[in-house]
């Protein structure tokens, strides 16, 4: 939009932003943000953040025995709960960005109604927060994959945060999306939830890529391995499970049964996430005017 | 003369949706979209307006006349459908008292929460925090306990200090002048005639005419979203008062 003769230099437009750009501009309010999210989160409980440990701790150990034993999924995958949970701690993330995000402008209307800040502050600190959480299920999985003989080389903690980079960002484009949608029409938190119930079963988190080789058609083969959250969830099986002693052990050329080509893939899917983030930025402040009167 | 707010031909229309799910808009839809899903009011139409730096003015007029919308449309919470507005600098204020401020955190976090919503920095909130405290008049015991033990008057005194101290460029006030008790109440008055005389410029909303008349120099009386009246404050409140 063109400046109008009767605006001089220095009177700005009030309410406009340069979107995720003006973020690092209001870090220490970001700050502030995730400390009271966190502290909404764990009010009146007296454990805390630890129950963020004993969680997914509890939750590997039930994994190990139904699924590994009594189902003897682990006969087929050796390691079978660390190939598990690398890739279901991807999935949880995935589901904690994407889900807080598409909610952080309606659980703000008051501040989005009343004060204007750039409203991608909401999302970003959604991301902040599922970060923080995101820690005690890496620990456990870590602590897990060490007693299971994990010796990772810098390629495999590479795999490792290309997995989360890779998740934020499709993630973070997904959420800027449909929480603009969210302010117009509530359906899309519904939605959103029935999105994150598929993508645990989606992706190559409870069986391996070889399953889903020989069921699709060869012509659709790129539909599944370009889905970002397919690539993030097999980078972290790099991370995480190719490195373990038994995995070594079984395949000894390193790929094992993850999909063939993956940085190739991991790359194409990065460059769709990053395009992904570009449109949800772009619907976010197309619709971004009207929030502070639609909520 | 420096500009501090233009207002150019400003038009705010709202549109009030009846419905608010898919499934309704997708029947209305396919029903060949009989009767009107929405229905649209003007809360502004037309209004042009320039704020010099350093003025004092009071925006009023009777409940729905616009003022609330022109004072969002100024902070930038919404945009005119038509027409331009410009500010200079950082507008802050109190647009409704303690829309930043959250119940589980304790008096000093808000302070800090609230005080970088309006856009202060971590260091000039440092710098101010002691004032901002005393100012408030709330005791040191209760400043380190969360804000949901507060009375409504210490919350409002809180609110009201950390915007007082938050020096934005253009300083908006919305209807808040009423806080706490009588001596509090004069003390933010006092506060206000502080920052007038400093040069701060002011925008106030209000329906309290006496109070007005003493803080403004000023006055736009706007009316079903037209300016009706734009000059001396007290000619604004007689404008008012003749209406009755």
């Amino acid at each position: 939009m063109k400046q109008p003769a009767s605006l001089e230099p220095g009177l700005v437009i009030p309410g406009r932003s340069h979107g995720l750009l003006d973020v690092p501009r209001w870090r220490f309010l970001l700050s502030l943000l995730v400390k009271k999210e966190l502290r909404v989160r764990y009010r009146g409980s007296a454990l805390g953040l630890l129950w963020s440990y004993v969680k997914p701790g509890v939750q590997l150990i039930v994994f190990y025995i139904a699924m590994g034993k009594f189902l003897g999924l682990e006969r087929g995958i050796p390691n079978f709960v660390i190939y598990l949970f690398s890739g279901m701690v991807i999935v949880n993330f995935f589901g904690e960005v994407f889900g807080n995000t598409t909610k952080s402008i309606v659980v703000n209307a008051d501040l989005v109604k009343k004060i204007y800040l750039p409203r991608e502050l909401f999302p970003v600190a959604s991301v902040w927060v599922a970060f923080i959480h995101l820690v005690p299920q890496l620990v456990v999985l870590i602590v897990a994959a060490l007693v299971s003989g994990w010796r990772p080389g810098l390629l495999n903690i590479a795999a490792i945060l290309g997995a989360l980079v890779l998740t934020v960002v499709f993630a973070l484009g997904l959420g800027l999306m449909f929480g603009a949608f969210n302010v117009l029409f509530r359906d899309a938190e519904n939605f959103v939830e029935l999105i994150l119930m598929m993508a645990a079963w989606v992706s190559p988190v409870l069986y391996t890529w070889a399953h889903v080789a020989t069921v699709i058609p060869d012509s659709l083969d790129w539909v599944y391995k370009l889905y970002p959250i397919t690539a993030a969830v097999e980078l972290n099986h790099v991370g995480f499970w190719i490195p373990t002693a038994a995995v070594a052990e079984r395949y000894p050329q390193g790929t094992g049964p993850l999909i063939d080509s993956l940085p190739m893939w991991a790359g194409a899917a990065l460059v769709l996430s990053v395009l992904w983030l570009v449109v949800g930025q772009t619907v976010f402040s197309r619709l971004e005017s009207r929030f502070a009167q639609e909520l | 003369m420096t500009r501090a707010i233009v207002v150019d031909h400003a038009v705010k229309q709202f549109t009030l949706r009846h419905t608010w799910s898919i499934k309704e808009y997708v029947v209305w839809n396919l029903t060949g979209r009989g009767g009107e899903l929405k229905e649209s009011f003007l809360a502004l139409d037309d209004v042009s307006l320039t704020v010099r730096q350093g003025e004092s003015v009071g925006l009023l007029g009777r409940n729905g006349s616009g003022k609330s919308t022109l004072l969002k449309l100024i902070s930038g919470v919404l945009r005119p459908d038509r027409g331009q507005v410009g500010v200079r600098g950082r507008v802050a204020g109190l647009i409704e008292v303690g829309a930043g401020f959250h119940p589980d955190l304790t008096g000093r976090e808000n302070i800090y929460l609230n005080g970088s919503i309006l856009g202060m920095t971590e260091r000039d909130i440092d710098a101010r925090l002691d004032e901002i405290i005393a100012f408030s008049e709330i005791e040191g015991r209760f400043i380190d306990s969360e804000v949901k033990f507060y009375s409504s008057g210490m919350f409002l005194r809180l609110a009201f200090s950390v915007a007082a101290h938050s020096h934005p460029d253009v300083f908006l006030i919305d209807e808040i002048l009423a806080v706490g008790d009588e001596p509090f109440q004069r003390k933010c008055l006092e506060r206000i005639a502080e920052l007038r005389q400093a040069g701060q410029t002011l925008v106030i909303v209000t329906h309290d005419l006496n109070l007005v008349s003493r803080v403004a120099d000023r006055g736009i009386v706007l009316a079903s979203g037209r300016t009706v009246f734009d000059g001396p404050i007290d000619g604004a409140v007689a404008r008012l008062r003749g209406e009755g």
